[in-house]
């Protein structure tokens, strides 16, 4: 893309340097004479501001390493040590926390834009792969480093997530103990953890100096979809379609990195701690679970993900479920650029996906919502009712109930309860395999009560508080419990997980196929300028 | 006759050259495998963290109806004196509607498969959900745990009774080394 170097070396030195390593030429190659679309816009500016979180997490990172002691007993003190007694401490202590946020951020919108343009799609599949590997990067250092602290919500996360890898068949179990180094959350976890948390970030640097490489062999999109000219196919005295690198994108780049830096530091400076968890600020208790164990928001849509399957799928028991989807989540934008069948780049141009896409970002922030939230919260009011019904008055005779096996025990107690069939009310109780008692009430008069409850733990409630009121009047209660279906935060995130995968796997290919693509303006189309018109 | 041995080694000889390559990569293979495998296996629990696998435990200090909690490979466990309501009520509910059915008897065989004590009831405390510590009664409606994360409840047994926990929470493995005296693992 970039075509032959048009670097000249000025002085003795350069030219003495460009002979034996031309390290100038590639930055000059790279990133000033680099041809850029001139239409790009600001949201094309987040790739230099990643590149920028990535240099504050490593240079604040290696600070904190300097203090930070992982040890059980001295991990947390030594971060409140950062905070209150290492001179600036507690600056660099909350850039590096806030960092994280700020990436995750930063990367979320990057991965939006990519979506939305088409950056995916052929011949830059590679180079969203690679962004992929990056993310994953990402969420395993920003897991790691999560735990580093030692508070409640690292140490119970860590849990959390490391018996995640517990529901795998089979090897489940010898995986925890492998990367937690023994049988739970300990000494040789936060020493790995701390290892590795140095080491990751390094290999991320790596890896985007791959996704920068691979961008620079395909050119950058734009937001028409539409490639730019080659240089060579552009009619002379025109200007063309791409300007240099620099300075028109590094200054862009700069003024929006900024703005970002302003949103950074308001959260460095006036609530560095609004993003984490209060939870973390209790030494970690291997005793205790918090009341909540929630991840950090830039995780809660994928923690939604693993909540939302409630119930099994076959031979795969619902935690199994959960923990597959939750990874399928993020492994489904690995194929994402060969799931998309349409030829048309941009979503300007591709007027019913275009509408799919902005329902797809809101259920993403739906899912971020969900995972924050406790799974069981009914968000639509229901009515759970439960009829009591019991004998006043009246005889109760007991006689034992015997079944032949096991097997038989259920029909057995319905012939019994037929016996009784002048009784006014009956009831089973069953004391051992085979053996019961049956009750039976003859005469009196039947009662009966509805009680009700916003949940089923207020109903409940009114069940035991409406038989302590009719106490010892009634032998026995029959209960009769109607459950209402409930519209909780899991029936939420089941939807929103629905979405998510039906958007991926159903609608990119299939609307690829059907959809009409919008037209694209003559401004694109056609030449314009008065060279062109004139040229042709 | 130089040249006709030349043309043998390097020619037609196919199957002996396959074979000392194919020889050179299994050795390859097999030496990189070796190499690797060390720096794989050192992040297994290692001998001093398998060798607190086991832990005592005094029951003379549990009074009636108390529970404590103590540490067995960094894990926390329930020791639990439970009371005659509790083991009653963990035993009538053997043939209740059980999502994870187990007798109460079964759940304290000791290690040796031995019948246990129905006084003592020795459980991991880690919700078979996702791993929490559950609380003691305060919230259970069966008298038993209650795990404050996703609201597993499990009864006087440990036996989940609703939920979204799968499983019972887990039965450590013990033994009575004493009339009061019990070894964890």
């Amino acid at each position: 893309m970039s075509g032959p170097s048009t670097y000249e070396p000025k002085s003795g030195f350069t030219r003495w340097l460009d002979k034996r390593l031309p390290i100038i030429r590639l930055g000059y190659d790279s990133f000033v004479a680099y041809p850029t679309p001139r239409n790009l816009n600001y949201w094309w500016t987040f790739g230099a501001m990643l590149s920028m979180c990535l240099v504050v997490q490593i240079v604040t990172g290696v600070v904190l390493a300097m203090h930070y002691v992982p040890h059980i007993d001295m991990a947390f003190a030594s971060v409140q040590r950062l905070e209150r007694d290492v001179p600036y401490g507690w600056l660099i202590q909350n850039i590096h926390a806030v960092g994280a946020s700020m990436f995750f951020l930063a990367v979320y919108i990057h991965m939006f834009r990519g979506l939305y343009y088409g950056s995916y799609k052929a011949p830059r599949e590679l180079l969203w792969i690679l962004g992929c590997v990056i993310y994953v990067l990402m969420v395993a250092t920003g897991f790691l480093g999560y735990t580093l602290p030692w508070g409640q919500m690292s140490f119970w996360g860590a849990t959390v997530i490391t018996n995640l890898l517990g529901a795998l068949p089979i090897v489940g179990e010898s995986i925890k103990n492998w990367l937690s180094g023994g049988f739970s959350i300990d000494q040789p976890t936060i020493n790995r953890f701390f290892s590795l948390h140095y080491l990751l970030p390094f290999v991320i640097a790596g890896v985007v100096a791959l996704h920068v490489w691979a961008l620079h062999e395909a050119g950058q999109g734009n937001p028409t979809g539409v490639d730019v000219r080659k240089a060579s196919d552009i009619p002379a005295g025109e200007p063309g379609d791409t300007v240099p690198f620099t300075p028109h994108a590094t200054m862009k780049d700069l003024f929006a990195a900024v703005l970002f830096v302003i949103l950074f530091a308001t959260f460095v400076f006036f609530m560095p701690d609004a993003l984490g968890h209060a939870d973390n600020f209790i030494p970690a208790n291997p005793l205790q679970t918090p009341p909540e164990i929630v991840p950090e928001w830039y995780l809660l849509p994928f923690y939604a993900i693993l909540r939302a399957i409630d119930f099994n799928i076959g031979p795969i028991d619902s935690k199994l479920g959960g923990v597959l989807a939750m990874f399928a989540a993020i492994g489904v934008l690995f194929v994402l650029p060969w799931l998309d069948t349409s030829r048309i780049r941009s979503m300007r141009y591709r007027p019913i996906a275009r509408q799919f896409f902005l329902i797809f970002v809101v259920v993403c922030v739906i899912l971020g919502w969900c995972g924050g939230q406790n799974p069981g919260k009914i968000l639509v009011p229901a009515t759970f009712s439960a009829t009591l019904e019991w004998v006043e008055g009246g005889t109760v005779t007991q006689s034992p109930v015997r079944a032949e096996g096991e097997a038989q025990w259920a029909q057995a107690a319905a012939d019994a309860q037929a016996s009784q069939s002048g009784a006014a009310m009956t009831a089973v109780t069953r004391t051992s395999a085979t053996e019961g008692t049956l009750r039976a009430i003859n005469g009196g008069a039947v009662q009966t009560r509805t009680v009700t409850g916003g949940t089923v733990d207020e109903l409940e409630a009114a069940v035991t508080e409406a038989k302590a009121a009719v106490g010892q009047a009634a032998p026995f209660f029959n209960v009769t419990r109607n459950t209402p279906f409930t519209f909780t935060v899991t029936t939420l995130s089941q939807i929103a997980t629905f979405y998510y995968f039906f958007f991926f796997l159903v609608l990119l290919p299939l609307l690829g196929l059907r959809e009409t693509p919008g037209r694209v303006p003559d401004t694109i189309a056609k030449p314009v300028t008065k060279q062109a018109q004139g040229a042709a | 006759m130089a040249d006709a041995k030349t043309i043998e080694a390097h020619g037609d000889d196919s199957t002996r050259r396959d074979f000392i390559f194919i020889a050179a990569g299994s050795v390859a293979a097999v030496g990189v495998g070796a190499t690797v495998w060390p720096f794989i296996d050192q992040m297994n629990p290692a001998a001093d963290t398998r060798a607190l696998s086991t832990t005592e435990v005094d029951l003379s200090a549990v009074e009636l109806g108390q529970q404590i909690k103590v540490m067995w490979q960094g894990k926390p466990v329930f020791v639990r004196h439970r009371t005659g309501e509790e083991i009653s009520a963990a035993q009538r509910d053997d043939f209740a509607n059980l999502k994870d059915p187990q007798s109460d008897a079964d759940r304290l065989l000791q290690e040796d498969g031995q019948p246990g004590r129905p006084e003592w009831m020795i459980l991991q405390a880690s919700c078979t959900h996702l791993g929490c510590v559950p609380t003691f009664v305060d919230g259970s409606q069966y008298g038993g745990w209650f795990c404050p994360c996703h609201g597993s409840d499990y009864d006087t047994s440990g036996r989940i009774r609703r939920g979204p926990a799968p499983r019972n929470l887990d039965v450590a493995p013990y033994l009575f080394t004493g009339p009061t005296a019990i070894r964890i693992g």
